[in-house]
């Protein structure tokens, strides 16, 4: 820190802040701004000729009224993606933690390795493997699991799914990281202490990981509920999440204040839903 | 206040045995018998066993063979949280997310005790940890972690409390402190202790028997003045204090009873060692003698001991200490041996590096030791 100060000042932590300051304010706030000021625009106007700012709260009542089914067919898909990859991750990061030994490194790498691809490619291959004619549909029809015209793609199975698959190593890393801190012997202790291995997890374990869950489930839900490559993929019209509506209203209806309203209601709605649940995580199990 | 209720029993280990999967024995064919209620300590450097020893009866290392007893019960497979036993882990092991007085309910919530508060209150105050109650671990200075994760132990009235390395992690002071303390607590409660240590003075001080453990068995197993007047191999003369070894060649037997000695021949000079000090059969053995019974005088003055003195050594270093002084001899046949001499103010000075000493001991004192043994073992650097 001395030598810092020697180069800039008395005010180093300024310099040291400004880059990333600069960097958000043109790149976040400003495009910010221009989301609130369009949300706020007559609808009537075009994306060439650009729009009036008459404060028109309206856009924001006939979003929420025309569109709400999509805002809560999102939070729903995404709920039930975010608990089946905390159930899959915990479980994973947990045994990479505790168990993996000389292999935790490598199993690491095999979470983060399908990032090596693109988001769609993966996606898109999603598509293959439930494919209609494909081998797993056609397993599980001669399995009696899915009738004879029974289907996988295309069907809200198939988008859960595809978000499952493409937010779980957003899951499985901050659990590992909160899990790999926690000491062995704490285990040890429980167990010494008349705890079963079911009541050590549920006294010691979990609640030690806690700060790995509420990461987790933050990276996991938040993207997810905004998703909609999954939903345009693996899904049909009646899977649109609201990401699809704002994509659509965007690019095909050239509506702009209206997807506007529409992705600062979604924002608000997760901002609010996630100060809740950090807050009620904080005040009960965090340290 | 006594937690030991009821009969219980000795906690006896038989033909304990431990072998890693990496082909490491830890343990061999261990056999003891720690009587309830006692102080005992198991004694040894690192990788003797002494820690392996206790993870099994804590349940949390398997047994490859032997038995484990608890009065008549057996518990040698039975579940770490299924036996009457409780830890003192080395690093403590606090769950940092609960409160010191929820750390301590821990083990009676588990079993389902109905409002352990009472105790919890009452354990806390025998170790004096109340205005702690309702701060987290890392709050707590390193003493007072050790008395939380002892109370978190101590409240389950365990048959057997173990305790591994429980001092190691505090410095000097507090140790010694926590030494007295530890003794006062096993005194008031009444719970047989099992006491891990590489500290010699820790075991000593506190236990009412040690164990001596090396290479996975037990050397020597008895009362600490015991262990250090009359150790049986020159691991445990090493390991427990400094001890001072000469070759002899064994002359004969006279005498016959308590009266019974040993004749040895040390480079010329005879000694006189009691029977019940004699460790070998063989012709040849290592004369054994502690530091602090050497006794020294200038060339010619009288020594107060009986019997002949050792001549001709040379005083080639000495270490005031204050309260002591540290001789280094050089005895005529070029070994070192070492003379601990309490400064009562009688010698009126120092004796200086080069004056020639006389070198004698009362012969009660002395042991005879295997000379196939190792005169090095147990050895350890000074900390």
């Amino acid at each position: 820190m001395a030598s810092l100060q020697r180069v800039f000042g008395k005010n180093s932590a300024y310099w040291l802040i400004g880059p990333a300051a600069v960097w958000l304010a043109i790149f976040f706030l400003f495009p910010m701004l221009s989301l609130l000021t369009t949300s706020l625009s007559d609808p009537a106007g075009s994306p060439i000729y650009g729009y009036d700012l008459t404060w028109r709260l309206q856009n924001y009542f006939e979003a929420i009224s025309d569109y709400w089914p999509y805002m809560v067919r999102s939070l729903i898909y995404a709920g039930i993606a975010t608990l089946l990859c905390l159930v899959l991750g915990y479980v994973l990061a947990y045994a990479i933690a505790f168990k993996a030994g000389r292999w935790k490194n490598v199993m690491l790498v095999l979470v983060i390795a399908p990032f090596f691809t693109s988001f769609l490619v993966r996606t898109l291959s999603w598509k293959l493997i439930l494919a209609d004619n494909g081998w797993l549909v056609e397993s599980l029809q001669w399995l009696h699991i899915l009738g004879e015209d029974g289907r996988l793609l295309a069907t809200p199975f198939a988008v859960v799914m595809g978000l499952t698959y493409n937010f779980l190593p957003f899951m499985i890393l901050p659990l590992y990281t909160s899990l790999e801190k926690i000491d062995p012997r704490l285990n040890e202790a429980a167990a010494d202490l008349y705890s079963s291995p079911w009541q050590r997890f549920t006294k010691v374990i979990w609640p030690l990981s806690i700060p790995g869950v509420v990461g987790g489930t933050l990276l996991t839900f938040i993207p997810a509920s905004g998703d909609y490559i999954n939903s345009d993929l693996l899904g049909n019209p009646n899977t649109q999440m609201v990401g699809n509506k704002i994509q659509t209203l965007f690019t095909d209806a050239s509506d702009y204040p209206h997807a506007a309203a529409l992705s600062v209601i979604l924002m608000v709605l997760i901002v609010g839903m996630v100060l809740f649940y950090v807050r009620r995580a904080g005040t009960e199990d965090l340290l | 206040m006594s937690l030991a209720d009821g009969v219980r029993g000795d906690l006896k280990l038989t033909g304990l045995h431990k072998r890693y999967p990496n082909g490491f024995v830890a343990v061999q064919s261990l056999d003891l018998v720690i009587p309830q209620g006692s102080f005992f300590a198991l004694l040894g450097p690192s990788g003797c066993g002494k820690t392996t020893t206790l993870r099994m009866v804590a349940g949390l290392e398997d047994v490859t063979k032997g038995s484990i007893h608890i009065g008549e019960q057996d518990i040698t497979t039975a579940k770490p949280y299924k036996r009457p036993v409780n830890t003192v882990f080395q690093n403590y092991a606090l769950f940092p997310h609960l409160t010191i007085a929820e750390n301590v309910a821990f083990g009676p919530k588990r079993r389902g005790v109905k409002d352990p508060k009472g105790s919890v209150k009452e354990i806390l105050a025998l170790t004096e940890l109340t205005e702690q109650a309702n701060k987290k671990p890392a709050q707590l200075s390193g003493g007072q972690q050790q008395r939380v994760a002892l109370a978190r132990a101590l409240i389950n009235r365990p048959d057997v409390l173990l305790l591994d390395e429980p001092l190691g992690a505090l410095d000097l002071k507090l140790r010694r402190a926590m030494q007295i303390e530890l003794k006062r607590i096993q005194e008031e409660v009444g719970l047989t202790f099992v006491h891990v240590t590489h500290d010699q003075e820790e075991a000593m001080t506190m236990a009412d028997t040690v164990a001596v453990m090396n290479e996975g068995r037990i050397e020597q197993l008895g009362a600490p003045y015991e262990l250090y007047t009359n150790p049986h191999t020159t691991f445990v003369a090493n390991f427990l204090g400094r001890t001072n070894l000469i070759k002899g060649t064994v002359l004969g037997r006279e005498g016959s009873g308590a009266d019974e000695v040993v004749k040895v021949d040390m480079h010329g000079t005879v000694a006189s060692i009691k029977a019940s000090r004699v460790h070998t059969d063989a012709k040849e053995g290592w004369v054994g003698i502690r530091p602090e019974k050497v006794l020294i005088q200038p060339e010619g003055q009288a020594i107060d001991a009986p019997g002949a003195a050792l001549s001709g050594a040379v005083v080639v270093d000495v270490s005031y200490i204050g309260v002591s002084t540290d001789y280094v001899l050089r005895m005529p046949w070029g070994q070192e041996i070492t003379c601990f001499e309490q400064n009562t103010g009688r010698r009126g000075g120092l004796i200086p590096v080069g004056t020639k000493v006389d070198v004698s001991w009362r012969p009660e004192f002395a042991f005879l030791l295997d000379s196939a043994q190792d005169a090095e073992a147990g050895i350890v650097e000074e900390d």
